[in-house]
């Protein structure tokens, strides 16, 4: 090979190097801002891009939470009623004024979210593993109980907080700003960069990719498989929970009907990210990046005026099988 | 007389000037090669000599970048994906490309079911497949799921596949590595016999007895260059092998050194069994390196399995260092320092679409840093390490693991198990399936081991490796030990008596 020829060489290994499936989520999503941009001049503005961010915060916490248990192998699809019931329990604790001060009575309500969170996260997580039931079937199980719990807690109506002391005290949560930055965005950025961490800079991160790339070589590795599954469950759990944190000040009520379709949104969000469903590659700002799409998709359904917006499953479930094809053939490329 | 009609024969298939590349390094350079009909063509050279590209140019599964292909003296381009198959240019994988829950049957007729009135003509399939694998001589059941087979049943259905779809020309990539030697030779049997009905093979191993037993010609690679093309009977095992390394193979084993008689035992196994393994006691030394021969499925992986902690034993003790460890503890042998490097480098060894160093580190990442965090640099220093210590040579740093040769990813894999710094090795199949050089490198490696005081246990199927390396070899039969050899009894004759059940140890 001729100097001339190895020096073009390493600048074609040099654009190689891109990783397509790393970049395409953010090039979509800069596509999506120009499209957005033709359709509504109103739609760049920094008060609606803001609004759609905030609004996308419940699916890409959740998605986090589902990046950790895709990149491991796993599927959870019982985030949705997750929500729907952690909710209900969050505000049944809450109502039933077990105790009297406002603020340690949102304190207690908060740790008891998360901890039940973390408890269905690790139900799924168990039955998965030590029941060794297929997550899907497994997690579609949990789906309908989780869901039947809240319909019957619920009977079939809404739970509502009732006590508006604590209502006032707990709007701020998601109406309220930090330096200006609304507190539903600073917790996805805060949520997503510990997950980042983890993911990427921890041994236990390691292990995720390395159980979902080839459990084999993971368990000859001596690493506890079953115990990175279950844990990846739980920190889902973990995010539903603190999703739930976010949701209940919005609407201070619940319903059987909370969080349908969430699961659809969620596995979508992590997918267009970049994330192999198959496991062994998780990328979280990629997922973020995701649910920040799916909501732009909405909000320029919303206001172009020329699709309904009714018909916004059918665009997310389209998404999902786009996103799915685009993979496959980026993959086949390199 | 055969040979003398070979000489003649016809040209089946040829390659003229091929060069290939990909994504920008180019792994063949203007190769000539050219297969007669009814002949057993041997295709050799070390890991990433481009053997493997050669055979996807010559069956459609990858085209060449340049040059021609001609079948029957025309130039042609060969279908992708298999389709090459109609042309009679037939694959036998490395690794079986059978789906485990069909029947023979149903993997033989995969894809050309022969139907009648709409329904599948069951019968006929079933007789037509009965009438291949006679023809073979092989007593595979017709009606078998492909998941209850041995190894080399599978092997032979893949064969049969071949010969039902009345292949001209069927190129085998290592067959025999995983064939233990009286299927390798009934394998042999049936391809001298297909042969001599006119069917021309290409045959790729490693293994230089069995070119040199099997095969008429040889064309040798090196670096993705065509060196040479000869008849074998020519040429001997020393001369293919310089001609594949370019270099002269002075001492492929290193001098062996043996422990004291009272050093002392690291690792002592009493009458250990699993489902399998049965009663199986051993001790090995300081500084020593005990070998583990006998037949494939004598048990010898399953019982280092155990050792281990990979899996559950049912009874018997295993201490390390003095100290014993729970069954199916892999943590705690870990600790102790016993650590085991699986044979299986592509389904149980590495993260084949990950990089070098999450591979390397895998196994050990509580010393790259604390509370679970990773320290990057650490990470970098151990790489640097290990890229020094086992010779890895890679082109970019970014390189994932997939796309390494075997030789190494061999030594990928070995620098990983020695990253967690054991004092006892147990090295199943170190050499499988990878170059000459790179044996000879290994080789090294593991004799350094032992002179530093590490105890090492190396199974292996190839028996000049166990006979080469260790100073005392357990011979394994239907999961039993039942010989132990030492100083001048570890020869081939003896070794093979235990294993093939002529021999047992005294009581």
């Amino acid at each position: 090979m001729s100097v001339n020829e190895e020096a073009r060489d390493i600048r074609r290994r040099s654009w190689r190097d891109v990783d397509l499936r790393a970049v395409a989520p953010f090039a979509a999503l800069a596509l999506l801002l120009v499209v957005g941009a033709l359709v509504n001049p109103n739609f760049i503005g920094m008060t609606n891009l803001a609004n759609v961010a905030t609004r996308s915060a419940f699916i890409a916490i959740i998605a986090v939470g589902a990046t950790f248990v895709i990149s491991s192998g796993d599927l959870d699809l019982s985030v949705g009623s997750m929500v729907a019931f952690v909710a209900s329990v969050m505000i049944l604790f809450m109502n039933s004024g077990v105790i009297a001060d406002p603020a340690l009575m949102l304190t207690a309500a908060v740790v008891f979210a998360v901890f039940v969170g973390g408890a269905c996260g690790l139900a799924n997580g168990l039955i998965t593993t030590v029941g060794r039931i297929e997550p899907f079937i497994a997690t579609l199980g949990t789906m309908g109980i989780y869901r039947g719990l809240t319909t019957w807690l619920s009977q079939g109506g809404a739970i509502t907080l009732r006590e508006p002391e604590l209502q006032a005290l707990y709007r701020p949560a998601y109406f309220g700003s930090i330096l200006g930055v609304p507190v539903p965005i600073a917790v996805i950025l805060l949520v997503t960069g510990i997950a980042a961490f983890v993911l990427y800079r921890t041994r236990y991160g390691r292990h995720v990719v390395a159980v979902g790339s080839n459990s084999d070589v993971a368990r000859y590795s001596g690493i506890a498989v079953n115990r990175v599954r279950t844990i990846a469950f739980v920190i889902q759990g973990l995010c539903v929970a603190i999703a739930v944190l976010l949701y209940v000040p919005r609407l201070g009520s619940t319903s059987a009907t909370t969080g349908i379709l969430w699961e659809l949104q969620a596995i979508t969000a992590v997918v267009v990210g970049g994330t192999a469903l198959k496991g062994g590659a998780g990328r979280v700002w990629g997922t973020i990046c995701g649910a920040f799409i799916l909501e732009l998709v909405g909000n320029i359904m919303l206001l172009s005026n020329f699709i309904s917006e009714y018909l916004i499953g059918a665009i997310q479930g389209s998404i999902i099988i786009i996103a799915m094809l685009v993979q496959r053939s980026l993959v086949r490329k390199s | 007389m055969v040979s003398e009609a070979n000489d003649a024969g016809a040209v089946v298939l040829s390659a003229r000037r091929i060069s290939k590349s990909f994504s920008g390094v180019q792994v063949l350079f203007s190769v000539n090669f050219e297969l007669r009909a009814g002949e057993i063509h041997a295709l050799m050279g070390e890991n990433g000599a481009g053997k493997s590209t050669l055979v996807k140019v010559l069956s459609g599964f990858e085209q060449p970048t340049s040059g021609e292909i001609l079948l029957d003296g025309k130039p042609i381009k060969l279908p992708p994906n298999g389709a090459a198959e109609a042309l009679g240019i037939v694959i036998i994988h490395q690794e079986f490309n059978l789906a485990e829950h069909l029947t023979v049957t149903e993997s033989l007729f995969l894809g050309r079911e022969v139907a009648r009135f709409g329904m599948l003509d069951r019968k006929h399939m079933r007789t037509e497949t009965r009438r291949v694998l006679d023809q073979l001589g092989s007593h595979v059941d017709e009606n078998a799921m492909i998941s209850s087979l041995s190894i080399a049943d599978k092997q032979m259905v893949e064969i049969a596949k071949a010969i039902s779809r009345d292949a001209r020309v069927v190129f085998m990539d290592e067959p025999t590595a995983v064939l233990s030697g009286e299927e390798t030779s009934f394998l042999f049997r049936q391809v001298r016999k297909l042969r001599d009905q006119g069917t021309s093979f290409v045959f790729v191993s490693h293994k230089l007895d069995e070119v040199m037993e099997l095969t008429d010609r040889v064309t040798v690679l090196r670096d993705g260059q065509w060196i040479k093309t000869s008849p074998t009977a020519i040429l001997d095992g020393e001369s293919i092998a310089q001609l594949m390394v370019g270099r002269e193979l002075s001492s492929l084993y290193p001098a062996k050194s043996e422990p004291d008689v009272d050093e002392k035992v690291m690792l002592s196994v009493q009458s250990l069994s699993t489902g399998y393994v049965k009663d199986a006691s051993f001790e090995v030394r300081k500084g020593e390196i005990l070998g583990f021969s006998g037949l494939i499925g004598s048990g010898r992986t399953e019982l280092m399995e155990a050792v281990a902690g990979l899996r559950l034993r049912h009874s018997g003790e295993v201490a390390i260092k003095g100290e014993t460890v729970l069954s199916g503890d892999v943590h705690a042998t870990n600790r102790c320092g016993l650590a085991y490097m699986t044979k299986d480098r592509k389904s149980k060894g590495l993260l084949l679409n990950s990089g070098l160093t999450a591979n390397l580190t895998l196994q050990s990442l509580d010393r790259h840093g604390k509370l679970g965090y990773l320290s990057p640099s650490s990470e970098a220093v151990a790489l640097e390490r290990a890229k020094r210590r086992f010779d890895i040579r890679v082109r970019d740093g970014s390189i994932v693991a997939r796309r390494m040769s075997g030789g190494n990813q061999q030594k990928l894999l070995l620098a990983k198990v020695m990253e967690t710094e054991p004092d006892i090795i147990i090295i199943d199949e170190p050499t499988r399936g990878i170059d000459v050089g790179t044996k000879q490198q290994i080789y090294h490696f593991i004799s350094a081991l032992a002179r530093d005081g590490k105890s090492i246990i190396v199974v292996s199927s190839e028996m000049p490796e166990i006979i080469g390396l260790c100073t005392r070899v357990a011979v394994m039969r239907e999961g039993r030990i039942v010989g132990m050899l030492e100083g001048d009894e570890i020869s081939e004759q003896e070794i093979m008596r235990y294993a093939a059940g002529l021999k047992k140890k005294a009581a």
